[in-house]
């Protein structure tokens, strides 16, 4: 354990953690869009910014990649802090002025205009589908392709990925709700948020009891395959189960 | 042109070896093969995955991100357009417009049949030069619309 000043409190935190989270354990709000617990930091959205003083110095610094040490001192409220904060806010509400959770974010930060060109995207580029896709599920259907003002989220050439396996892990975890993900009779649409691609279908499978459609096949052969079980067990759905 | 399947996959088999297969090398290995043949095939990137034990999702993100990797044909020759300021204000912009005219394609393009693709850059540092455009590493200076002809002759 070693100790560190959040907003003139100290507190007590695990070495290896980032102050993010430290702040969060303690009840501190830092905002942050592309931060997520289970998996690996990213600092991509770049609001999670604070303060700190290090050997007499201060420098901004995103707190879900900075590693807490002993006797750091933090800030999550100064003046440089909230102007850098505010302008990242007007960037993405340029970005994505159509987005609920940008505006409500924007709205919780006293955003609510911006001075920037608008643009009418649905993605802020923060990566949680892809580090998900990878760390969480394993199989990295999708990634971040091209680069600078063509950076967009997309599957190799654009394709219906051969590795996705519609599990919708992408379309739960997306912070700002861009990703689709629609279950309508036996297929599952998942709709990525870049105009390129076509929607990826999957065909549903149906519970051999009470007939209802509850996870696409693709998915439960891959779990049935890494859990080493057999397909069959996978034939009634988890309600009917007992 | 495009080169017979099994050829292609000797190729990046041994392109693979070269580098014991290591992961962390990537990008070394779509330079290479990227020299052999000008450009990316969708199938290398297949097979480099599939040797490297990568995903193809990570290997595509690679070969997206930089701009000397390309994963369609190109020319034999490779021409750039300095549209850097100095450049700019002489007139490179015309320039510019002239090779497109002459070669029939957009910046960014290849001709039809890949001799040529024609690309901009912002500055060379060779200021003193504008308006400059390089031609396979070649450098022209002080360049007209007139002379436009003239220094793509030398390269058919």
């Amino acid at each position: 354990m070693l100790t560190l000043t959040i907003d003139g409190r100290d507190v007590q935190a695990e070495e290896g953690k980032v102050i993010l989270e430290v702040a969060r354990d303690n009840g501190i709000y830092i905002p942050a869009l592309c931060y997520h617990e289970e998996v690996a930091p990213y600092g991509a959205c770049r609001l999670c910014m604070v303060e700190i003083t290090r050997r007499g110095r201060r420098r901004l610094v995103a707190s879900c990649l900075y590693p807490v040490e002993e006797g750091l001192v933090v800030e999550t409220n100064t003046e440089r802090v909230v102007n850098d904060r505010r302008t990242i806010m007007e960037l993405l509400l340029a970005r994505c002025p159509d987005l609920a959770a940008v505006q409500d974010l924007a709205s919780k930060l006293g955003v609510d205009k911006t001075p920037f060109r608008l643009e009418d995207k649905k993605c802020i580029l923060c990566g949680l589908c892809v580090r998900a896709c990878e760390e969480v599920v394993g199989v990295s259907a999708i990634s971040l392709v091209n680069r600078g003002t063509n950076r967009q989220v997309a599957s190799p050439f654009y394709e219906a990925p051969d590795a996705c396996i519609g599990c919708g892990s992408c379309a739960y975890i997306c912070p700002v709700d861009a990703i689709g993900l629609e279950d309508i009779g036996d297929t599952r649409t998942i709709t990525m948020p870049n105009p390129r691609m076509q929607k990826i279908e999957f065909k549903l499978k149906k519970c051999s009891k009470c007939g209802k459609y509850w996870a696409p096949e693709k998915q439960l052969d891959y779990i049935a395959k890494k859990a080493g079980l057999a397909p069959e067990e996978f034939d009634i759905c988890p309600d009917c189960r007992d | 042109m495009q080169p017979e399947a099994k050829q292609l996959e000797k190729r990046v088999v041994s392109v693979l070896d070269n580098y014991q297969r290591d992961k962390g090398m990537l990008v070394s290995i779509l330079q290479d093969i990227q020299a052999e043949y000008n450009y990316l095939p969708r199938e290398t990137l297949e097979q480099v995955s599939q040797g490297l034990d990568v995903p193809l999702s990570r290997v595509y993100s690679a070969a997206t991100f930089f701009k000397a990797l390309s994963l369609t044909p190109r020319g034999r020759h490779l021409i750039n357009v300095c549209l850097g300021t100095a450049c700019h204000v002489r007139g490179a912009v015309r320039v510019l417009e002239a090779m497109e005219r002459d070669l029939d394609i957009k910046a960014g393009e290849t001709t039809k049949d890949l001799e040529f693709t024609l690309e901009t850059v912002n500055c060379v540092g060779a200021c003193a030069l504008g308006p400059v455009v390089i031609v396979d590493g070649e450098y022209f200076g002080q360049m007209k619309t007139e002379k436009v002809k003239g220094v793509l002759e030398n390269y058919t």
